[in-house]
């Protein structure tokens, strides 16, 4: 059954209990983001630390309601750059992007970089899903560029801790 | 008298529902709202125009020119008798958006050019807007029966007013009153929402906006192909509609407008074969239809859609209507069966329409509709573009399912079946 391909146990898993759900301080970008075509939101903080090569991804987190697999995405998405150097969690959307594209162009997946969300394969089977798929990995990349701007100027910033 | 629908026969007219999806199942096509199939008399229509007539419509001095501008006037001939019109009541857009936007810009080009002394076709007043003419809407509409107005509102500076929804899914008359008063220059409704099915008493907002002299638009996309529709009593002053909801090709839109009206407004579009004069200076414009009809026409898409309407005059839109009727009545009772499904709009069939919006406790929308998918069900699932109205009820989407003439209770049934597999699916307590 195709179905069982796209709603891997993994992913229902994810839905019903999300990781990085609920808003957290500090943060020093917030973004907020719909999927004009099904009503699809989400708002996500970042809290970024240091600079250049040295940014680090202190925490992500994450509200908002839409489908099982925009939920889903959302919270391993944030099992894969919460906590991590931002090259590598850029690197994670890179890969996560790839694999979005993958009915077209067929990529070897690593699943180092993408952790759970290696499940998304199957979904990548459904142009009209990969929407609600990237919604969090979009604002993730959003939010990040905001925050890096953010840090850069750091006096212009509010919730800053470093 | 109303004679039941042959759907056997019917679905054999139209081919796609003969494929199968989704490895080898049968299509359930339950988004006719969204946009209707084709029987095989319109794509040979659209077909036998391109093979054996073909050439821009209204110019040319050869035969096949004559018998392309032929067939578009017979076309809007056709569609115009379809609603009790006069062929020249009737402007061919691309579709009913464009339609709207006709219009609308009517206003605002009316506005623009009076305040800057131009000339304006007699009887324009009725289209020129200040700061203090007001708009009126419903909270029901389409996106392309609201933005539009809002746009218009924001460059004139008109004031946006709404007539709301109450809870049951239908509009909120109390202060019908004083939402459409004096100051009150068009009334722009929907005649049967394509989100809650509602069917709106277009006799009486068309009353209270005659009454204050204001110009009553009817966005009939979810009506015209779905009942019988007679522009000679239904009080409006424009209907639009789109053919691809009527079995119709895509690209060809319906704008009814009475006589003196569509020659009060100024163009929309403008450039070859809506002029009269044209000198450097400046240039003089067509009477209606053809003011409104700039550039090369889609004449082939109304052939395809005059022949649409002959297959439904064929069935008869009593017929049609009361067929849907009895779907929607039964889809009704079995949605309301299912334990966890709650209908957004009226769940009596009394002024009501074959657009059935619901959701499912504790599945997503979109989930709902994969699921269905999966068993070969087609329905639309999201805000519709009428995301107000989900505002309304507190939801974010809502799956829908429509119904059209090569529907019957099977698909009803399948439907229900693959709402409670979603439901199995996602580990639903019901």
């Amino acid at each position: 059954m195709r179905l069982d391909q796209m709603y891997q146990e993994v992913i229902l898993d994810h839905y019903k209990h999300p990781h990085g759900k609920g808003l957290l301080d500090p943060f020093n970008a917030e973004v907020h983001h719909v999927n004009p075509t099904c009503g699809d939101e989400i708002t996500l903080r970042i809290h970024l630390s240091g600079q250049g090569a040295g940014t680090v991804v202190e925490s992500v987190s994450f509200d908002g309601q839409g489908c099982s697999i925009s939920q889903a995405s959302a919270s391993m998405m944030h099992d894969q750059v919460n906590g991590l150097p931002l090259d590598q969690a850029m690197l994670a959307l890179g890969e996560f992007q790839a694999l979005m594209r993958s009915a077209t162009e067929p990529i070897e997946p690593n699943e180092e970089l993408l952790g759970d969300a290696i499940a998304f394969e199957g979904v990548a089977q459904y142009p009209a899903r990969i929407k609600c798929a990237l919604l969090s990995w979009m604002a993730f990349k959003d939010a990040a560029a905001q925050a890096a701007q953010a840090n850069e100027h750091p006096n212009q910033v509010e919730g800053e801790s470093r | 008298m109303i004679e039941a629908l042959d759907v056997d026969r019917i679905r054999k007219d139209f081919p796609i529902l003969q494929r199968t999806i989704r490895d080898g199942k049968p299509l359930i096509y339950l988004d006719s709202g969204a946009t209707s199939q084709k029987p095989t008399s319109v794509l040979d229509a659209e077909r036998d125009f391109y093979e054996n007539h073909n050439a821009a419509v209204h110019r040319g001095a050869h035969q096949l020119a004559e018998e392309a501008t032929d067939a578009y006037e017979s076309a809007r001939a056709r569609i115009a008798a379809f609603v009790g019109a006069q062929p020249d009541e009737i402007v061919f857009t691309k579709n009913a958006t464009e339609s709207i936007n006709l219009v609308s810009y009517s206003f605002l080009n009316a506005t623009v050019k009076a305040a800057l002394g131009r000339p304006l076709p007699t009887g324009a007043q009725r289209f020129i807007l200040d700061a203090d003419s007001e708009i009126v809407v419903t909270e029901m509409e389409h996106h392309a029966n609201l933005v539009p107005w809002q746009e218009l509102a924001d460059k004139t500076g008109a004031k946006l007013r709404w007539l709301p929804l109450d809870d049951d899914g239908r509009l909120d008359l109390s202060d019908i009153d004083s939402i459409i008063n004096e100051r009150t220059k068009v009334v722009s409704v929907v005649h049967q929402s394509n989100i809650l099915g509602t069917l709106n008493p277009i006799d009486v907002i068309g009353a209270r906006a005659a009454q204050v002299g204001a110009i009553f638009v009817v966005d009939a996309c979810q009506s015209v192909p779905h009942m019988p529709i007679d522009v000679s009593t239904l009080g409006a002053d424009f209907i639009t509609w789109s053919g691809h909801k009527m079995l119709g090709p895509t690209g060809i839109g319906v704008l009814w407008g009475r006589p003196e009206l569509l020659a009060a407004m100024p163009p929309f579009l403008t450039g070859g074969s809506m002029i009269e004069v044209v000198k450097m200076e400046g240039s003089t414009f067509a009477p209606p239809p053809q003011r409104f009809e700039a550039g090369v026409p889609n004449a082939a898409q109304a052939v395809g859609l005059a022949a649409a309407v002959d297959y439904l005059t064929d069935l008869g839109m009593d017929n049609v209507a009361a067929h849907e009727h009895r779907l929607t009545a039964y889809a009704l009772d079995k949605l309301q069966e299912i334990p966890g499904v709650t209908i957004i709009g009226p769940t009596d069939t009394s002024d009501r329409g074959g657009a059935i919006s619901f959701v499912v406790e504790a599945v997503h929308s979109h989930d709902v509709g994969q699921v269905l998918d999966d068993a070969g069900v087609a329905v639309r699932v999201g805000h519709h573009c009428a995301a107000p109205v989900c505002r309304h009820f507190g939801i974010s989407s809502t799956v829908r399912a429509t119904f059209y003439i090569y529907n019957d209770f099977d698909d009803v049934d399948a439907l229900v079946a693959a709402i409670r597999a979603a439901q199995e699916f996602f580990g639903v307590n019901v």
